[in-house]
């Protein structure tokens, strides 16, 4: 039974690697969406152009307008003198921010009174709006622990922050273990989702069908490749994340492996039963489509799932994507040891030994 | 300039190459003809000869490399948009739209054909009425059998009345009787309308029905003119040889080993001989040697092997199957259900060891169904079935062992070298070690396949594909096999060889079971059965089934259409 | 119009009509893919998971914390030691920690003030900043809370007010929705009229066309002019969708955003004729059709990822990518009005890049079968 199986595995893998269709597709897409995900997918600003419109003369407010130009997170691109330009400078996108100085602004914070700055947001992306927001705070929070200090008063209380995990903040170590999730599913289920359909349409299934081999056996010798190259796939995108994008990897190597055989179990399955059903290698790839659309979409891979209505929340527990992201977020980043990942790799270990169980049912009823 | 005028088509020193995986291939090598007006001219040669490049060339769908080709005068490449408004094309599958109706597919060729309103309604009621598909004009083209799609893409090829008529393998994959209709339709408009047509086909037997012939062979012009004038030189050299004491296949063996024997075949109960000169094979006490009428295949087959060459002897397998008493294969009201649609209806027979058994019908006539079912790939909806005592489909793997299977398909992956096909076939029934590498070693020797063991198979010849696949199909000497259609569009030549290997292996005991649409290769099989809308219509020997035929020194096909017409007008 | 063209569009129109995925494509593919990114993705953080570790509860310290129990941004937790807490943070149970320590009341009002310490949980950046910028909000109410409450002025220096034009509550569905309709209308475009060119090749119907006396203009336009109407029925469900389920606001008029629409429409579908003029098996086409447009009208429009952050090179790139411009002009449109500023410049991006798509088909394709 072995010798068969493995005969059919390596004629699995012959098969895909010596198509040149079949070797693009393993390796042009997944390239491509690393790098355009690594490098493209950002949710930090900057350079957030901006203009300055002050009507106050003096010194304090050139502090202040000074630690703005001195952020590398704005880009003064204007400085207005009449209000009029205000409107037309952001509905043209030329700016996204414009900072307003009042004429009275020197003299209340000289006097001890609350000075008031305003800053006007284009809230086209209200993500950008926010974060745009939120910079202009932090550096007007610095400005007041500045002054406060120089006048000797001091603010009655002081935050300091400080993000554990990314340091920085740094929107590529969000991303990037991220895409190895993604990719990992994408090739897997490219690799397992079309192979039967390929054999229907050139006429070998029959031929399989009519030797000795069983179905069980079939669907091991499909599985194993699909399951061999998503291995592959998760470490060379792993080793990528690590060398060339220097995300930190603080876990263990073994539970982020546990994590990743787990999360194989339930691609491998899905991309069998989608195989079963598939007649053609066009229903094949819709199906694939279809069932990763979603899955990426509701997993927390680009947007938290708490911020979804209860029902997708929901929804989202029967997503093997949603468990896998959080053990490679933990061990890349936080270095989760293995026994507070178990919340996680149980639901993973159930759905893929249910979706590999639902393949061979489907493959037993459906191969012919 | 006159000269020109004559020819409804002319082409001269034509050369046409593809690149094809980084290699360039030759379709067609300095190729000059015409096709004169108002006759129906076969473009005849196996797959791969040239026939749809050259097809695509005179229609202007390609640029030739060097020479030229001219329809009416006009050059083809040049003035394609002219050219393209005086013919009629009918490309392989017919260019049908299959989600529309007849009546919408006519419409848009009448559109496309800038065809007058106005004298659309008689001229579509011709045609319906010509292809007989009057009654289902609202039917979506799609949901038409063969041999309908087949007269509706005649039908929309000839929407605006064209002066030449292109018809790309029109006849392939569809069955006699509406074989003989099309046919039927050429020649009306050939004769009502004055029509040049220019039909290509890899049928051999339909090259006798044409008024001249044009011979393609690997991009080659063979030779052209008419069909009498290429069976002349083939006068007295066909001979029918029949005896007593021997089978007829051991027969065929050493009939084809003798020298001076060009080609020597089964057929029904004798076998023909095709000889070098006049002189009958050496004649051996119990023979019984006739005269034969030569058949057109006979020249193309003596045109492509040249001299006799010596044949050499075929081990198709490295034991004798031990015999077996009682049927090796049997059936019992077997049936087969599609939802409402009854493919297989209540069909016996049964077949014993050493036999090579044909299953021949039409399209849809539930012959691969039936087929299906004794692989084990489709299960019965009703009735009893067993191939070497169990029903396959329930079977342990030991039971699969014991057959090998082949389709027309040639079932092999394309990207895999031969080797690793040879190789992976094996292991998938359990040869490993040294048994495995023999097994391999003979499939290369015996098919000859050492030369191209490590191409990739899916760019192979159509004639490798085919050995390649027999050889798959036997690495585990199989006790039965499975052949589906397994000659469909291989050359002459290739088709004479492979069933060499088949008699050889039946001799051995080897049980065959092969479905087919050549009626010439009914005639090898010890019996046969026909089918149509999923019942058996008659079963028996050739001889047997062609004795019941009404007509006169009847072929097989004869038979064939004559049974069928009788189960229809029943 | 000359009878060969009507023809060649209602045969087109015919087989829409009779084969569901092409209506799948247009109508149900939009249909699925809002109701997944209108309900299923959202950048609105409200109710954030937030741990208080109180050391030493006090009167001071409950007025401080008190500002977080009441912001709608919070749902606050409490726990008794910071190793607790950070083990929640760990455990994914709470976004962010604030720590008052044992001297929070002794330290309160010191000249260095009392320390108070915020942990953030950073592997989701952007939602670390999102809470670090609430936080601030909420310790700045609280310090004019404090101020008013001791009948004192305001101790802070400076103060933002801030204005955020066009989309006041920052409903992030006001953003996504419109970009959305981006790259359902690529998807529409591109991918649809690529699929159905390659089947007119697999089938074999695209030979007995080129035979007839068709121009290679009269195929191309009988293939555009059917999908064009198709791509515009799904805009007009996308636009529905987007106005009545998700109620995002339409403040252009509504001819512009039609205009525009059908503008990029004719781009997508020029794409989808490259495509297919180079890949003639749908097997290849979907999948250059999905990785040349579709994935880059979902990262590189700007439809969520500022481009203006993005590398330089990338930022490039970004210029042959006519969905950009399509995302520029959709979310001004529906969130600002019609700005000439904005709309014309994109719209003529469009309109070259409709012309260098369009003619690379016409030049790619000839009536021959090579």
């Amino acid at each position: 039974m072995w010798k068969r199986i493995l005969a059919l595995t390596i004629k699995e893998f012959l098969a895909l690697l010596k198509d040149r269709k079949g070797r693009l597709v393993l390796v042009v897409p997944p390239l491509i969406q690393l790098l355009v995900f690594g490098y493209a997918a950002t949710f930090e600003l900057k350079q957030v152009p901006y203009a300055v419109y002050s009507e106050d003369r003096g010194n304090v407010s050139r502090d202040l307008l000074a630690a703005f130009r001195g952020s590398s997170s704005f880009n003064l691109v204007a400085q207005l003198q009449n209000e009029i330009r205000i409107a037309p400078l952001i509905e043209s996108k030329q700016v996204l921010m414009v900072l307003r100085v009042g004429p009275n602004f020197s003299a209340d914070l000289l006097s001890g009174r609350t000075s008031r700055i305003q800053i006007i947001v284009d809230g086209r992306n209200s993500n950008t709006a926010m974060l745009v927001v939120n910079y202009a705070g932090t550096i007007v929070k610095q400005f007041n622990g500045t002054w406060a200090a120089s006048q000797g008063s001091g603010m009655p209380v002081h935050i300091e922050t400080r993000a554990w995990f990314n340091p920085n903040l740094e929107s590529r170590w969000f991303f990037v273990p991220g895409i190895v999730g993604l990719l990992t599913l994408l090739v897997t289920m490219l690799v397992t989702a079309l192979s039967v359909a390929r054999e229907r349409e050139q006429g070998t299934f029959d031929q399989l069908l009519v030797t000795p081999m069983s179905p069980v056996e079939i669907l091991i010798g499909k599985a194993l490749p699909g399951f061999l190259i998503g291995i592959l796939e998760a470490t060379l995108v792993t080793l990528a994340a690590v060398f060339w994008f220097k995300v930190p990897f603080l876990g263990s190597i073994a539970t982020l492996y546990v994590g990743i055989f787990l999360f194989l179990l339930s691609a491998v399955g899905v991309g069998l039963m989608i195989s079963s059903i598939a007649v053609t290698q066009q229903q094949g790839l819709l199906g694939a489509f279809f069932f990763m659309v979603p899955a990426i979409i509701l997993s927390g891979f680009a947007t938290p799932i708490r911020n979804m209505p209860a029902i997708v929340q929901d929804l989202t527990l029967v997503n093997p994507m949603r468990y896998f992201l959080v053990v490679l977020r933990g061990t890349f980043l936080q270095g989760m040891p293995f026994h507070l990942l178990i919340p996680e790799l149980w639901p993973l270990a159930v759905i893929g030994i249910a979706s590999l169980a639902i393949a061979g049912w489907l493959f037993r009823n459906r191969m012919y | 300039m006159q000269d020109t005028l004559t020819s409804a088509l002319e082409a001269s020193r034509l050369s046409k190459t593809f690149l094809a995986g980084g290699r360039r291939i030759t379709a067609l090598e300095n190729v000059s003809f015409r096709v004169r007006r108002g006759v129906v001219t076969g473009l005849i040669g196996p797959d791969a000869a040239g026939k749809s490049t050259l097809m695509r060339l005179a229609a202007g769908l390609l640029i030739p490399d060097s020479g030229s080709i001219r329809v009416a005068g006009l050059d083809a490449t040049r003035q394609s948009l002219e050219v393209q408004s005086s013919i009629g094309y009918m490309p392989q599958r017919f260019g049908l739209y299959e989600d529309l109706s007849v009546q919408e597919n006519l419409d848009l060729y009448a559109d496309l054909q800038n065809v007058a309103i106005e004298a659309r309604p008689s001229r579509f009621g011709e045609l319906l009425g010509m292809a007989g598909l009057a009654p289902f004009v609202h039917r979506l083209a799609g949901k038409l059998s063969g041999g309908m799609k087949q007269k509706l893409g005649l039908a929309c090829a000839l929407v605006r009345q064209p002066s030449l008529l292109l018809l790309d393998e029109p006849t392939v994959g569809v069955d006699p009787v509406s074989r003989r209709e099309l046919w039927g339709i050429v020649y009306r408009l050939v004769k009502e309308m004055g029509t040049s047509v220019l039909l290509s086909t890899a049928y051999l037997d339909e090259a006798e029905r044409c008024d001249e012939v044009i011979l393609l062979h690997d991009g080659h012009l063979l030779d052209q003119g008419s069909p009498e004038s290429l069976r002349e030189p083939m006068k007295g050299r066909v001979f029918a040889v029949k005896a007593a004491d021997v089978s007829r296949r051991t027969l065929q063996a050493s009939l084809s080993r003798e020298p001076g024997v060009i080609d020597a075949l089964i057929h029904g109960d004798h076998v023909r001989v095709v000889m070098e000169g006049q002189s009958p094979p050496a004649s051996r006490p119990g023979m019984e040697i006739s005269p034969l009428l030569p058949r057109f295949e006979d020249s193309f087959v003596t045109l492509l092997k040249g001299p006799a060459a010596p044949v050499h002897a075929v081990t198709a397998q490295g034991r004798p199957v031990s015999a077996t008493a009682g049927p090796v294969i049997e059936l019992e009201n077997l049936q087969r259900r599609f939802g409402d649609f009854l493919a297989v209806k209540n069909v016996s027979f049964s077949v014993s060891q050493g036999e090579v058994f044909g299953l021949l019908g039409a399209n849809g006539a539930g012959k691969s169904t039936t087929f299906r079912m004794l692989c084990g790939l489709l299960s019965p909806s009703a009735g009893k079935l067993r191939v070497a005592g169990v029903d396959l489909r329930h079977a342990a793997s030991k039971a699969r062992a014991k057959i090998g299977y082949m389709s027309q398909k040639f079932s092999l992956y394309g990207n895999l070298s031969a080797l690793e096909n040879l190789r992976f076939f094996g292991a998938a029934y359990g040869l490993s070690g040294k048994q495995g590498s023999n097994r391999i070693a003979w499939a290369l020797e015996e098919f000859s396949l050492s030369e191209i063991r490590d191409a990739v198979s899916g760019d192979l010849s159509l004639g490798y594909k085919q050995r390649l696949a027999l050889a798959c199909a036997l690495m585990h000497e199989p006790d039965i096999l499975f052949l589906d259609e397994p000659t469909s569009g291989v050359d002459p030549l290739a088709r004479r060889e492979f069933w060499r290997r088949i008699n050889e292996l039946a001799v051995q005991g080897v049980t065959v079971m092969v479905t087919t649409h050549f009626m010439e290769e009914a005639e090898y099989c010890d019996r046969l059965a026909i089918m149509a809308a999923g019942e058996i219509l008659t079963l028996g020997t050739p001889s047997e089934i062609k004795a019941s035929a009404k007509s006169e020194n009847p072929t097989m096909e004869d038979a064939f259409v004559e049974l069928i017409q009788a189960k229809e007008s029943a | 119009m000359n009878i060969r063209l009507t023809g060649l569009i209602r045969k087109e129109f015919l087989q829409i009509v009779r084969d569901p995925s092409s209506i799948a494509i247009a109508f149900l593919m939009p249909l699925v893919l809002l109701l997944l990114f209108g309900y299923g993705v959202s950048l609105d953080s409200e109710h954030i998971p937030l741990g208080l570790v109180v050391e030493a509860p006090g009167a001071d310290t409950s007025s401080f914390t008190a500002e977080f129990h009441e912001s709608r941004y919070f749902k606050t937790f409490a726990y008794t030691n910071t190793r607790n807490a950070v083990q929640a943070m760990m455990a994914g149970k709470i976004n962010a920690v604030i720590v008052l320590r044992q001297d929070f009341a002794r330290q309160l009002r010191q000249p260095d003030g009392a320390p108070v310490q915020l942990i953030l949980n950073g592997v989701d950046e952007n939602t670390a900043r999102i809470i670090s910028g609430y936080v601030d909000g909420s310790f700045q109410n609280w310090l004019e809370h404090d101020a008013a409450m001791r009948g004192m002025q305001s101790e802070i220096p400076v103060r933002i007010e801030q204005r955020i034009w066009f989309n006041s509550e920052l409903r992030s569905r006001n953003f996504l929705v419109p970009g959305l309709i981006a790259v359902i209308m690529t998807l529409i475009g591109a991918l649809l009229t690529a699929l159905v060119m390659a089947r007119e090749w697999e089938r074999g119907t695209m030979e007995a066309l080129l035979v007839t006396p068709v121009s290679m203009s009269e195929v191309i336009l009988g293939k555009l002019i059917p999908y064009f109407l198709l791509g515009m029925g799904g805009l007009a469900l996308s636009v529905a969708m987007a106005l009545w389920l998700f109620e995002v606001p339409l403040r252009g008029s509504l001819w512009v955003l039609f205009a525009a629409s059908a503008l990029f429409l004719i781009t997508a579908l020029g794409m989808g004729l490259l495509i297919s003029s180079v890949a003639k098996s749908q097997f290849v086409a979907g999948q250059v059709a999905i990785i040349g447009t579709f994935l880059p009208a979902f990262i590189l429009s700007g439809f969520i990822f500022d481009i203006n952050s993005m590398p330089k090179i990338v930022q490039v790139i970004t210029h042959v990518i006519a969905a950009r411009y399509y995302v520029a002009i959709l979310q001004t449109l529906f969130l600002a009005g019609d700005e000439w500023q904005v709309i014309l410049p994109n719209a003529a991006a469009l309109v070259l890049l409709a012309t260098i798509f369009l003619g690379l088909t016409w030049r790619n394709t000839r009536k021959r079968l090579e």
